[in-house]
């Protein structure tokens, strides 16, 4: 509490940098992800080489993709560009997949009626395939979120600094303090972003909640 | 006028669902597709706005060959009524109703005016316009589906057992109802159903359709029961024929007999077998037998409320049934404004069936030879 109590700014800046390392690759993965999901289900055929080759990504090890990234980016290496494009990566390995199941669990009828009223193209996803799949599409994001607060820690061994540092810090200097407190903060901030997944999802689906209140 | 011209469907995997089908839905009438489950159908349904492309064969919209049009404006312009209702689960009742006037690029407010219209037209509470299509009941959400294929006021409208999911009661209502709104509307209609009493009630022509999706038959309800092409037609239409094609055999004019009546509420001044009971307006309420009620005035109670009631100007089929169903075996039948005019027996209305002239049968073509004849203007 003492170690936090002197602190607690520095505690704060990580824990945004954390935040945009950890959020920012979120909401860029989840617009990445959405054309490939949809040609997943658009191209039948197509979804097994996506979804496995979007899921090979995840099983880089994090601490490479980190060190690649300025040979292929050509950026400096102490760069967060870096962290956020790897971030990116993992986020696309997560969310192709549940963006493409997400599309495909939309009910047939559903479907068929669409086709029938003459959707098509855009407007038939946004209008009708994305909003039923908000629900499925949320529970990916909510793993993806999680999973990318925890990988973020690392980046604190290639320089960039967030929440992480508190814990290599703490580590190395035994002051238990600040390895608590990076411990915490990590998870309040995966807990902050879960819900707001949660609460965004549920204000995009009020059709759930109005089937569930049925007398 | 939607014609198919020898159209076949052959899908991928080699299953023939429609045999070179040809077929003609006149402008204005309700064409109902009937037959056993896998027969086709729906893919005839489908194949006429392109939600599936037939493998041989054209179908044309009032002599517009479809496959040269393009398909989300096709669609556009023909309502479609998907099997339960298939509503979109995120939109409001009101939202779902607009869906084609938006996709025409109606603005809102005319869009919900017109969803708001539509409500009320298929006999939903307006105030179901804000709930979601899971806080319905079945037969709501059909009326909903119904209401979403009128929106834009298309002239063309396809069907997919849209009373299907439904308890009879509620069927026989949403039917009716149909029957009233097309009455009104005018479209030209082709409906799919695989209750052959349906198709016979709703349609102004019934095309039955045997597995494998070939026609076995098309013909108008009264010649389709009086004269079926083949076995199984006969056997699709039931046992009953005879008796329900009665329903569409106008009634002639039937030998009434006045029948001895007793206001409800008042004292009936003989107590000999039965006695028909009237409200002020003698509107028939039911039968009495007075020697039950020992001379009392009659009440409410005291009806016997089995007789069906039928109309000077209706079928055979219901005077029938009112002969049949009344306890006094006298059937009631009524004015246009329900006030009694008389009473029948069965044997009176036996003879008068005896007397009605028969659909003719047309030897040369016994699958299309009862369809409805199209205008000359349009052939
Ligand atoms: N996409 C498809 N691929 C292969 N066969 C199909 C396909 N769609 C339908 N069929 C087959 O075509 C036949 C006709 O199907 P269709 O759906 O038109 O029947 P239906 O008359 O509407 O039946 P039901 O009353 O059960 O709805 C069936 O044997 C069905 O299995
Ligand atoms: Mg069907």
């Amino acid at each position: 509490m003492d170690w936090l109590a002197a602190n607690w700014r520095t505690v704060l800046d990580l824990g945004l940098s954390h935040l945009y390392l950890a959020g920012v690759p979120l909401l860029v993965g989840l617009a990445l992800s959405l054309p490939l999901g949809w040609a997943a289900k658009r191209w039948r055929g197509s979804y097994p080489a996506v979804v496995t080759s979007t899921g090979l990504l995840y099983t880089i090890p994090s601490l490479a993709l980190f060190v690649i990234m300025p040979l292929v980016l050509g950026t400096k290496i102490l760069d967060p560009v870096n962290v956020v494009v790897a971030m990116t990566i993992y986020t696309v390995a997560l969310l192709a997949r549940t963006v493409a199941d997400g599309l495909l669990s939309v009910p047939d009828h559903v479907e068929q009626a669409a086709t029938a009223m003459g959707y098509r193209g855009l407007r038939r996803l946004f209008g009708v395939e994305l909003p039923l799949a908000v629900p499925v599409i949320a529970a990916g994001l909510r793993v993806a979120a999680v999973s990318n607060v925890s990988i973020v820690s690392i980046a604190s061994v290639v320089g960039v600094s967030q929440l992480g540092n508190l814990l290599v810090d703490g580590y190395r200097r035994i002051i238990w303090g600040e390895l608590l407190t990076g411990i915490v903060a990590t998870m309040l901030l995966a807990l902050v972003l879960d819900l707001v997944i949660v609460a965004v999802s549920r204000g995009l689906t009020p059709w759930r909640a109005a089937a569930g209140a049925r007398s | 006028m939607i014609r198919f011209d020898g159209v076949t469907k052959q899908f991928p995997d080699g299953t023939v669902a429609v045999d070179d089908l040809s077929l003609t839905a006149p402008t204005g009438k309700i064409t109902v597709l009937v037959g056993p489950s896998g027969c086709g159908k729906t893919t005839s349904l489908r194949m006429v706005n392109r939600m599936i492309e037939p493998t041989r064969g054209s179908i044309s919209l009032d002599g517009q060959d479809t496959g040269r049009m393009d398909q989300a404006e096709l669609r556009r312009g023909i309502g479609y009524v998907i099997q339960h209702a298939g509503l979109f689960p995120h939109r409001t009742v009101l939202d779902n109703i607009g869906t084609v006037p938006r996709l025409l690029g109606w603005d809102r407010t005319k869009t919900r005016d017109r969803s708001r219209e539509l409500l009320e037209r298929v006999g939903l509470d307006p105030h179901l316009g804000d709930r979601y299509p899971a806080q319905l009941s079945g037969g709501q959400q059909q009326r909903v589906g119904v209401a979403r294929a009128l929106a834009a006021d298309p002239p063309v409208m396809l069907m997919d057992e849209p009373f299907s999911a439904v308890d009879p009661i509620v069927r026989d209502q949403l039917q009716d109802e149909f029957l009233r709104l097309q009455d009104e509307l005018g479209k030209t209609i082709v409906f799919v159903t695989h209750d052959i009493d349906e198709a016979i009630k709703l349609g102004d022509q019934v095309a039955v359709l045997r597995v494998g999706g070939v026609l076995a038959q098309v013909a108008e309800p009264s010649y389709l029961l009086a004269h079926p092409a083949d076995d199984f037609v006969a056997d699709f239409v039931g046992r009953d024929r005879g008796y329900r094609a009665l329903q569409f055999q106008a009634t002639p004019r039937l030998p009434l007999r006045s029948e001895r009546t007793v206001v409800l509420g008042e004292r009936p001044d003989s107590d000999a077998g039965w006695l028909l009971v009237v409200d002020d307006d003698r509107h028939p309420l039911g039968w009495v037998e007075p020697r039950r009620i020992g001379g009392r005035a009659v009440e409410d109670a005291d009806l016997h409320r089995g007789g069906t009631v039928a109309r000077a100007d209706g079928t055979l089929r219901g005077a029938l049934d009112a002969a049949l169903s009344s306890p006094a075996r006298r059937g009631v039948v009524v004015d246009d404004s329900g006030a009694l005019v008389g009473t029948v027996l069965a044997h009176e209305v036996l003879s008068a069936i005896e007397d009605t002239d028969r659909p003719e049968r047309d030897e040369d073509d016994p699958v299309h030879g009862g369809a409805v004849a199209v205008a000359a203007d349009e052939a």
